[in-house]
């Protein structure tokens, strides 16, 4: 009845009704970023991806370790390094810690994918965007250092913003360091394979995320240098939406497979055994 | 800060970080003056071999004293024309391509490679995306780490974020005093971290962009001192080079090798 007594008081505006927002628990809905589809969270699956575009959302570090393998050994979880002092860093760095449940923004170890053992780097966007900081760089420097010294094919999830700025130069010195390990790493003629994931920007896009040999992407991840904004307001111009998606690097050659997220494990299996089988 | 010490430090001409960040940005040393200065018999070299020349990557070979060296210089141009197509520095992948070219023919023929790094960043644009600025970027370092010749890399002016890391991965970088080498631009720097792009003075001022910073966190080997008298500046380059290369010509490909990723390994 309440539609007849509020008839004279304000009619000008049909009022939502506020208190659904209360009684759908959050995140039961979620739009896909991509494509914008609304779905019902379940709908999402196992794998977490959409159900129309096949967009694959984004994942924590030990929630990809679970799709892909039952047998994972982290290491260096417990390393230590001073982090350069930067106001209100020391502060987010915890916070990031609490909430992934990660040291860093990498989480490495060996592990066994569909029978192939490889020496696997996983990048946390949820951890400070996954930006590169100086510890991110030493654990991703000693997981090709550990593959290097036991004849280990690395496999290497890439997300990230880019740099961390609050690291400044040591945050740009990790990009030369992880590369003076992977020369190492190709020297002893090993595998590097490396899949990009959205998002992969900035610094890491510019150093490891392009060096590996076989380069896999999930569909739909956006992969670039250069922020968009920043593009737009150097050449003055909109960016279409397809641009710096991974699509458009396939077309562009910097890519050699995009692959749905539920067939990515025995892909790499596939890889791994094509570069280490030894022919009689 | 007292005012008379702050008198004394204006007396001294020690620049506050912000006004070294403006002085590294203005046209105090200009590429082809650089090359002239300090190499003889400069040969050009254009293209990356792969359909493209970015002008703003001046590279070829010449002689250093009497040894042949393969020289890469960023150019920022001279006039407005001449910026403007040279996007005041900010190479194309195309260029870090012609680089790479230029630095494996160098390793092929045993010549040191000597780079002058100035530049605001690798440039950010439609086509550099689509030819793929990150892996350009990417694979300049990581050839860097495999050559086998001695490698110096020297900024002049500014050194910004990857783009300057692609020709400065060497065994030594040198800065002149005025230039800086950062992750990014106080003013990209402020608006990341505070939103707010003004704040760009008291960004350089934490930021640790200057020679005297980077040379105490072993980011660098050696500060350049200025002078207006130019020909004496590249006199104290020239015969530094000279020395230095002389040195790391003494170790086999293997150790020079080592000495260059541990450098790195460092960080």
């Amino acid at each position: 009845m309440d539609l007849y007594n509020n008839k004279n008081s304000d009619t000008s505006k049909i009022k939502r009704d506020a208190s659904v927002n209360d009684r759908i628990p959050d995140g039961l809905f979620l739009a896909c970023p991509y494509c914008g589809a609304q779905m019902y969270n379940k709908q999402l699956g196992k794998y977490r991806v959409c159900a129309k575009c096949n967009y694959g959302f984004r994942l924590q570090a030990w929630e990809r370790v679970e799709l892909l393998t039952k047998n994972f050994e982290e290491m260096d979880s417990d390393i230590q390094m001073d982090h350069p002092e930067f106001p209100g860093y020391a502060e987010k760095l915890k916070r990031a810690q609490s909430q992934t449940e990660l040291a860093e923004s990498v989480l490495t170890g060996t592990a066994d994918i569909e029978g192939e053992r490889v020496a696997l780097g996983i990048m946390d966007s949820y951890f400070m965007m996954g930006s590169l900081g100086s510890m991110t760089g030493e654990k991703i420097t000693r997981l090709f250092e550990y593959a290097t010294a036991h004849t280990l094919p690395v496999v290497l999830f890439t997300a990230s913003g880019g740099a961390r700025m609050q690291e400044g130069i040591d945050s740009l010195m990790q990009m030369a360091k992880v590369s003076a390990a992977v020369a190492a790493h190709q020297e002893a003629k090993l595998l590097y394979l490396v899949v990009l994931t959205d998002p992969t920007t900035g610094g890491v896009t510019a150093s490891f995320a392009m060096q590996g040999d076989v380069t896999l992407a999930e569909p739909h991840a956006l992969v670039g240098f250069a922020g968009a904004r920043v593009i737009e307001s150097t050449i003055h111009e909109k960016l279409p939406k397809d641009f710096q998606r991974v699509e458009t690097l396939l077309e562009n050659g910097f890519v050699d497979q995009i692959v749905p997220r539920s067939e990515l494990a025995q892909l790499i299996a596939k890889i791994v055994r094509l570069h280490t089988a030894e022919a009689e | 800060m007292p005012d008379i010490l702050s008198g004394l430090k204006l007396f001294k001409r020690e620049l506050t970080p912000a006004q070294v960040v403006k002085k590294s940005r203005e046209d105090r040393f200009m590429a082809r003056e650089i090359i002239d200065g300090i190499f003889a018999d400069f040969v050009e070299l254009h293209g990356d071999r792969l359909g493209g020349d970015d002008m703003s990557i001046i590279g070829g070979i010449a002689f250093l004293a009497d040894r042949p060296v393969t020289v890469i210089v960023v150019d920022k141009g001279t006039d407005i024309h001449d910026k403007l197509s040279k996007r005041n520095g900010s190479p194309e992948p195309w260029g870090y391509r012609k680089a790479q070219r230029l630095m494996q023919q160098a390793n092929r023929f045993n010549r040191p490679i000597i780079m002058f790094v100035n530049t605001p960043g690798a440039f950010p644009g439609k086509e550099a995306e689509a030819q793929g600025q990150g892996e350009a970027i990417a694979k300049s370092i990581l050839d860097s780490m495999k050559l086998t010749v001695p490698m110096i890399s020297i900024i002049y002016g500014e050194g910004g974020s990857g783009g300057a890391l692609a020709l400065a991965t060497a065994d030594q970088v040198w800065m002149f005093q005025n230039a800086t080498y950062s992750i990014l631009s106080p003013e990209g720097f402020a608006s990341i971290l505070w939103k707010d792009s003004k704040r760009s003075e008291e960004a350089a001022a934490v930021m640790g962009l200057t020679a005297k910073d980077l040379l105490e966190k072993n980011v660098i080997e050696y500060i350049i001192p200025e002078s207006r008298n130019h020909p004496r500046v590249f006199n104290l380059i020239r015969k530094r080079l000279n020395d230095e290369i002389h040195t790391l010509n003494q170790l086999t490909p293997d150790e020079l090798l080592t000495k260059r990723r541990n450098r790195f390994r460092a960080f």
